[in-house]
């Protein structure tokens, strides 16, 4: 058979082969997987999916869903069902930094929509939209616990709140400049309340 | 001052570490409850303080505990709602980020009444740091042997560990959350069997908000008797309230329960008062399923009396005058807001977290949203209000899980107490927002 269907992907097995976690991602997957009783490992699919997700690029691709599948003896379908249903699992290729701006009451309350606007104008970009060098994908979100220090956006595992304009263009020229995929996993964040 | 149970010590440096959260009292109702007290009378100290569920739903804490099934040779679960997306809701995060170790003890001494060896603390996935912040304090109470075997030479072992979610408010709601621990779809579960007897795994199961559970060391500690002298009548202890919109002082605030609403915002001690000066028109008082209630009938009941902080008090008058306590998420709208608007957001919100299993969910906030989106391009007509009042009274019922309710409250409640405001957007054919220039200047300047 060549190309199989999954979900509205396609994939091959030459890509498939190359997918693996390294040393160090394997060993956290299995602690996660530790946590649940035996033969109840497909609960770690949420948290082991957030591992892939910062592993590989930051979205699922078929063949990286296929192969969370595959560690924790499920079938792919299951991994399909739980990643197209949570919001913070990409299933399409995004830019090194998902820009969340929250649009819910206390934030739209405060301007929120604002901030959007003058993302949109400074990357040159729409709200589901990647920039054209790759670094930045822009997504509206729905309240993200940071009411009370609206208006906020989220760039991987960091929260930004009291956003002014200034504020956003120093966030994101630091973003810029220094390059790297931002993940929910990671561990440099800058969060206070 | 009000009296402080839960995060009296917030601003304590580093608190957020064991040694210090010892330092100041922590874990004192570990040692009390496994040393000194049966599992059955940590229930009954829960029982006694009146405790109500802080998740929203305000169900009595040691009713819900004795309704646990104790089958034989069957595991028991207690699972942690630390999921916490009622839009205006973040006092949960500021509990966990603070002062992670109260939670920690209170998920201890919980377990021990309930007899659950194993215990998890679902977490939203969008407070990743959050997540990694409660994993750190658990490694340093395992290292320190307040988790794992035989805790302080007792009988009693117990694991802790935490799952973070994938982003969806549906994981809110308690049977969602325990498909989404399974690695499944959130899609909430029909009722019964209730968690209680088929939970986590199809054992019995007990789940409970973060604020909630971190109320059990204070009750263990001084007695519920002590606990339940605080507050009003059924309205006992102490509530942890996320206050946002256009106050002075946005942030997470304890209160002793009976406080009365004009105290909470306008008192320097907590909200401070209205923004630039602005006058107050509504409040949304326990996030944003609650009814919107007008500045008179927040202040005051339809009775006249002052409306007090109290589960009985908010909800005084029923859906006609009241609203809820609900999570105690706080938002308060000055003069310039847009009611349709900020409802617009709300209806958006509920049509985006809809998990899609009851038609009248799916389809009704979805068709909301559609009418709603037409009052803010200026196309709406007033019959349009007759219609989405009409919407919104065929969901309520009749659905797996409250989401469709906490969709249709926000609607009703706002048509009933600012119908005109739609009628004047529908007559006029235009709508302006003023609030959205008043927050862009104050953005600018
Ligand atoms: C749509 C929906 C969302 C909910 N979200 C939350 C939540 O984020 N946190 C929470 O503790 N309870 C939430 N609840 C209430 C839970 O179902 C459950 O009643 C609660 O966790 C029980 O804990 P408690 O008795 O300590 O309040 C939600 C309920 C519904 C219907
Ligand atoms: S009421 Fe809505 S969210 Fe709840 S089960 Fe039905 S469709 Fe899902
Ligand atoms: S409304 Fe934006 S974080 Fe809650």
């Amino acid at each position: 058979m060549g190309a199989q269907v999954h979900g509205t992907q396609s994939f091959d097995d030459k890509k498939r082969a190359e997918i693996k976690f390294n040393d160090a991602a394997m060993a956290t997957v299995q602690k996660i997987i530790s946590r649940y009783p035996e033969g109840k490992q497909k609960s770690a699919l949420l948290p082991v999916l957030h591992v892939a997700q910062a592993e590989f690029g930051g979205w699922l691709s078929a063949e990286v869903m296929d192969y969370v599948a595959s560690i924790l003896k499920i079938k792919p379908i299951e991994v399909f069902e739980v990643a197209s249903f949570y919001t913070m699992y990409n299933l399409k290729p995004v830019g090194k930094c998902v820009i969340e701006v929250c649009q819910t009451s206390s934030c739209w309350l405060c301007g929120a929509e604002d901030i959007v606007k003058h993302i949109e104008k400074k990357l040159n970009i729409k709200v589901g939209e990647t920039s054209r060098d790759g670094m930045f994908t822009l997504k509206v979100a729905e309240c993200l616990g940071s009411c009370g220090t609206a208006p906020m956006m989220q760039i991987g595992a960091s929260f930004h709140e009291n956003l002014t304009y200034d504020k956003v263009d120093s966030i994101l020229d630091k973003y810029k400049s220094d390059g790297r995929q931002r993940n929910y996993t990671d561990l440099d964040f800058n969060n206070t309340l | 001052m009000g009296r402080k149970l839960l995060i009296h010590n917030d601003k304590v440096p580093n608190i957020h570490t064991l040694d210090v959260y010892r330092a100041h009292g922590g874990y004192a109702s570990v040692e009390k409850a496994l040393k000194t007290m049966t599992p059955d009378q940590v229930t009954d100290e829960v029982k006694k303080s009146g405790l109500r569920g802080r998740g929203g739903a305000g169900f009595p804490t040691g009713l819900k505990w004795s309704f646990l099934a104790k089958p034989e040779g069957v595991a028991r679960y207690l699972v942690c709602n630390a999921d916490e997306s009622e839009p205006g809701t973040f006092k949960d995060r500021y509990l966990m980020e603070k002062i992670p170790h109260a939670l920690i003890e209170g998920m201890i001494t919980s377990s021990y009444a309930l007899g659950a060896k194993s215990s998890y603390i679902y977490i939203r996935g969008e407070y990743f740091y959050v997540a990694r912040i409660v994993e750190k304090a658990i490694e340093e109470a395992y290292a320190a042997g307040w988790l794992g075997k035989n805790i302080l030479g007792t009988d009693f072992s117990h694991d802790c560990y935490v799952q973070v979610g994938g982003g969806a408010y549906i994981c809110g709601e308690e049977t969602a959350l325990l498909e989404s621990l399974e690695g499944k779809r959130g899609n909430p579960r029909i009722k019964p069997p209730f968690p209680a007897v088929a939970g986590l795994y199809g054992c019995p199961t007990v789940v409970n908000n973060v604020e909630t559970i971190a109320a059990v060391c204070p009750i263990v500690n001084m007695g519920g008797e002590e606990y339940a002298k605080i507050g009003i009548g059924k309205s006992t202890g102490t509530k942890l309230i996320s206050a946002s919109g256009h106050i002075n002082k946005p942030g997470v605030y304890e209160i002793e329960l009976g406080i009365t609403v004009e105290e909470f915002i306008y008192s320097e001690e907590y909200c401070g008062g209205i923004r630039n000066g602005k006058k107050m028109k509504a409040v949304v008082a326990g996030g944003s399923s609650v009814p919107i209630l007008p500045t008179e009938l927040i202040l005051k009941t339809a009775k006249g009396e002052p409306r007090l902080m109290t589960y009985e008090s908010l909800s005084d008058g029923g859906f006609i005058t009241g609203t809820m306590l609900g999570s105690g998420g706080f938002i308060v709208m000055d003069e310039d807001t847009s009611i349709v608007k900020n409802l617009f957001t709300f209806t958006r919100f509920y049509h985006h977290e809809s998990c899609g299993q009851c038609s009248p969910c799916r389809e009704g906030t979805g068709w909301m949203e559609k009418i709603l989106k037409k009052f803010l391009n200026g196309t709406a007509e007033e019959s349009d209000v007759d219609l989405l009042w009409d919407i919104q009274s065929k969901i309520e019922g009749k659905t797996i899980c409250p989401l469709g309710e906490a969709a249709a409250w926000p609607v009703a409640a706002a048509i009933r107490h600012f119908k005109q405001e739609f009628i004047d957007i529908a007559k006029s054919k235009k709508f302006v927002d003023v609030s959205h220039y008043n927050r862009l200047n104050k953005i600018l300047a």
